[in-house]
């Protein structure tokens, strides 16, 4: 008899918890989307005003923008080329963020990683294409991992600023690819672009089946899954937050902060190395200049844009592959110089850096700080 | 003996010509990161104001004739970014660090952008001063023709260096920087003092971007500039915060940078690329020396976020 009457109301109560609970879900997690997106469309808009004020069309350049990145299977195909470097080269960002460290200097890891991947090719060429890709990638991914790994040593051996370190660093590999590939590994048959010898058809990375992409696309989405289960569900990964949090406080629990720092930033170097590998297997079939295309300056915005976060890694280089991919089309339709992208590109990366400071200033994003009313007007 | 043939005295010669003509724009970036850094917040983004700053004083030098509204106009671009960084950075959880670096994208980005249609005319150089004329060496001549931005910057160091020390102005960017509750407790606004701090270091790295369109190399192109606005932060680092030290850092790296172009004008080619870093790695190598990971840095302004 007492369950006639109670059971409705226990049912509600129920109901109104479960509805609370899944509100609460909602909304802590809803922060880290709406305040990026938000800042994404403002940066938009702030763009918007800058091509009107040079007198064009933000209409037509976004309708440029969209057909030239994503408006056809050609240039979505495009765009996703475009974004696979991107995925590796971030991966060299996100990974030292978590330890609190801003490593800029990719660049150089992707140039390096390329170098060490053509000089291998041609040394063995004749053997086994399945060993020599192989061999190449470990040669890039080592490369890559010794130059940025040493940035880490540096800071946490020596002190020295990573940020600092790693963008000389990046000029220095640039410079040593350059004598490389003007000397000792130049391919006397490449004359008015200097470039190592050819790799041979075998030894190249092919296209995904299907479609004009090549397979790095494959190996990024992996490498960013693969560092977001590092870094959110092993105690490495766990580790690295805390130091990256408080190192004085990680040190007291024991952890070794000198190994965390340096195997996170060798291995986001390696994903850099990679990165530059591929462009040798798959895109340039040969060291060159090109190397130095710049993927590692655009992976750092990709980074910040993700927060960080490997997983939000992977759209966020196809967006930015795409923008990137559209700027021939914008500078051809719309008579623009090619640094427009440049300047879009600087204007979301300042806008996004600003969105940081509104985290945890919304009531609505924080569930301890509803009052009873919000509650009730939530579930009326 | 032929008076033009000086052989291998020509490569200190070439380094000393070459250290006064490359390191002047690294003096004006590392004295504007210098006051910057003085007020306790750092500024990455000069490297991107560097461009943009050569780009506008190439494109007034070139409407208007001569190079002197240009070096205004590049100033005056330098201040507006160097008050934006200022501006934006004074809001909490905003990195100074990040922050830079996006500048340097978007100063960069912009240079490029608007810089486009003056790849092609040539503008007014800035004056230069030949103290050279004594040598009928045309090698001694070359070394010694110094650009007066060179002494405005040497003046300006050893200004800079009193005016730390012995002005109020001085002491109210050293104590910002050294102790933001210190400031507050003075009745200063640390945000504003630190925002004019940024907003006259980006001005004069403005400057020292002028000096790169408008005397040496003296032309606009998008690869102007080969990371001085990077190196300068470094150079700061190194020069303990002290206007003197950054003067003489700054010609050391000149010297630097010179070597390559100096050895290759004597015949020595083997290993240019690798004599083209060498101020990147003898910036890598003083870093190295001069850190530690047990002690903070002698001179080291308190809240500086970078030897933190």
């Amino acid at each position: 008899m007492a369950d006639t009457v109670s059971g409705p109301h226990v049912r509600t109560i129920l109901d109104a918890r479960g509805y609370r609970a899944a509100l609460e879900w909602i909304a802590r997690r809803a922060e880290s989307f709406v305040i990026p997106l938000t800042a994404l469309i403002v940066g938009m808009m702030l763009f918007s005003l800058f091509i009107l004020a040079v007198g064009r069309s933000p209409v037509q350049l976004y309708e440029t923008m969209w057909r030239g990145g994503f408006g056809s299977w050609f240039s979505i195909q495009n765009s996703l080329s475009r974004g696979a470097p991107l995925l590796l080269a971030a991966l060299c960002v996100a990974l030292p963020a978590r330890l609190g460290l801003v490593v800029i200097g990719g660049e150089g890891a992707i140039v390096l990683g390329g170098v060490a991947a053509a000089a291998i090719a041609v040394a063995l060429n004749g053997a086994p294409s399945f060993l020599v890709i192989l061999l190449m990638g470990v040669g890039g991914v080592a490369a890559g991992g010794i130059w940025i790994g040493a940035v880490g040593a540096l800071r946490h051996y020596r002190a020295v600023n990573e940020t600092i370190s790693s963008l000389l660093m990046a000029y220095i590999a640039i410079a040593l690819m350059n004598h490389l590939v003007e000397g000792p590994l130049r391919d006397p048959a490449s004359l008015n672009k200097p470039s190592t010898q050819p790799l041979a058809d075998i030894y190249r990375v092919g296209n995904i089946p299907g479609m004009e992409v090549h397979s790095g696309l494959v190996v990024g989405i992996l490498a960013c899954v693969l560092s977001w289960l590092l870094i959110e569900k092993t105690r490495w990964g766990f580790a690295a937050r805390i130091a990256g949090g408080n190192v004085r406080a990680a040190q007291v629990q024991g952890l070794a902060v000198g190994s965390l720092i340096v195997g996170f930033t060798a291995l986001a170097g390696g994903f850099a190395g990679l990165a530059g590998m591929l462009e040798v297997a798959a895109v340039q079939g040969s060291a060159n200049g090109s190397l130095a295309a710049g993927y590692g300056y655009t992976g750092i915005l990709v980074a910040f844009l993700a927060r960080h976060n490997p997983l939000a890694i992977i759209p966020v280089a196809i967006l930015l592959g795409g923008i990137d991919a559209s700027g021939g089309l914008i500078q051809r339709r719309m008579d623009l110089p090619d640094a427009t992208v440049l300047v879009l590109q600087g204007m979301l990366f300042i806008v996004i850096l600003f969105s940081e400071t509104f985290y945890g200033r919304f009531k609505l994003f924080n569930p301890d700080l509803w009052q009873r009313s919000d509650l009730l007007k939530g579930t009326a | 003996m032929d008076a033009t043939d000086i052989g291998l005295w020509g490569v200190p010669l070439a380094m000393l010509g070459g250290a006064i003509r490359v390191s002047t724009p690294f003096i004006f970036v590392s004295l504007g990161e210098a006051i910057t850094e003085r007020s306790g917040r750092i500024n990455l983004g000069l490297e991107g104001t560097l461009v943009f700053g050569a780009m506008s004083a190439y494109a007034v030098a070139v409407m208007t004739g001569s190079p002197w509204p240009g070096l205004l106009a590049a100033a005056v671009a330098g201040l507006c970014f160097g008050l934006f960084h200022g501006w934006i950075c004074k809001f909490p959880k905003v990195n100074d660090i990040a922050i830079g670096i996006a500048m340097m994208l978007f100063g960069t980005g912009l240079g490029f952008f608007f810089g486009k249609p003056f790849i092609q005319p040539s503008a007014p150089d800035l004056p230069a001063i030949p103290f050279g004329a004594w040598s009928d060496i045309p090698q001694v001549q070359a070394a010694l023709n110094v650009n007066v931005l060179f002494l405005i910057g040497a003046a300006l160091a050893v200004f800079l260096w009193w005016a730390f020390r012995n002005t109020r102005v001085g002491l109210i960017v050293r104590v910002v920087g050294d102790s933001a509750d210190a400031a507050r407790a003075m009745g200063l606004n640390p945000n504003t003092v630190r925002l004019l701090a940024t907003g006259a270091g980006g001005a004069l790295a403005g400057i020292g971007g002028a000096y790169l369109s408008l005397y040496y190399p003296g032309s606009w192109t998008e690869r102007i500039s080969s990371g001085q606005g990077l190196m300068a932060v470094a150079l700061v680092i190194f020069a303990r915060w002290n206007p003197l030290g950054c003067f003489a850092a700054a010609l050391l790296f000149g010297g630097a940078g010179a070597l390559g172009p100096a050895l290759q004008s004597v015949g020595v080619t083997q290993g240019y690329y690798l004599f083209y870093a060498a101020p990147y790695i003898l910036t890598l190598i003083i870093m190295i020396a001069t850190s530690s990971p047990s002690r903070t840095l002698a001179g080291a302004p308190g809240e500086l976020s970078i030897t933190k």
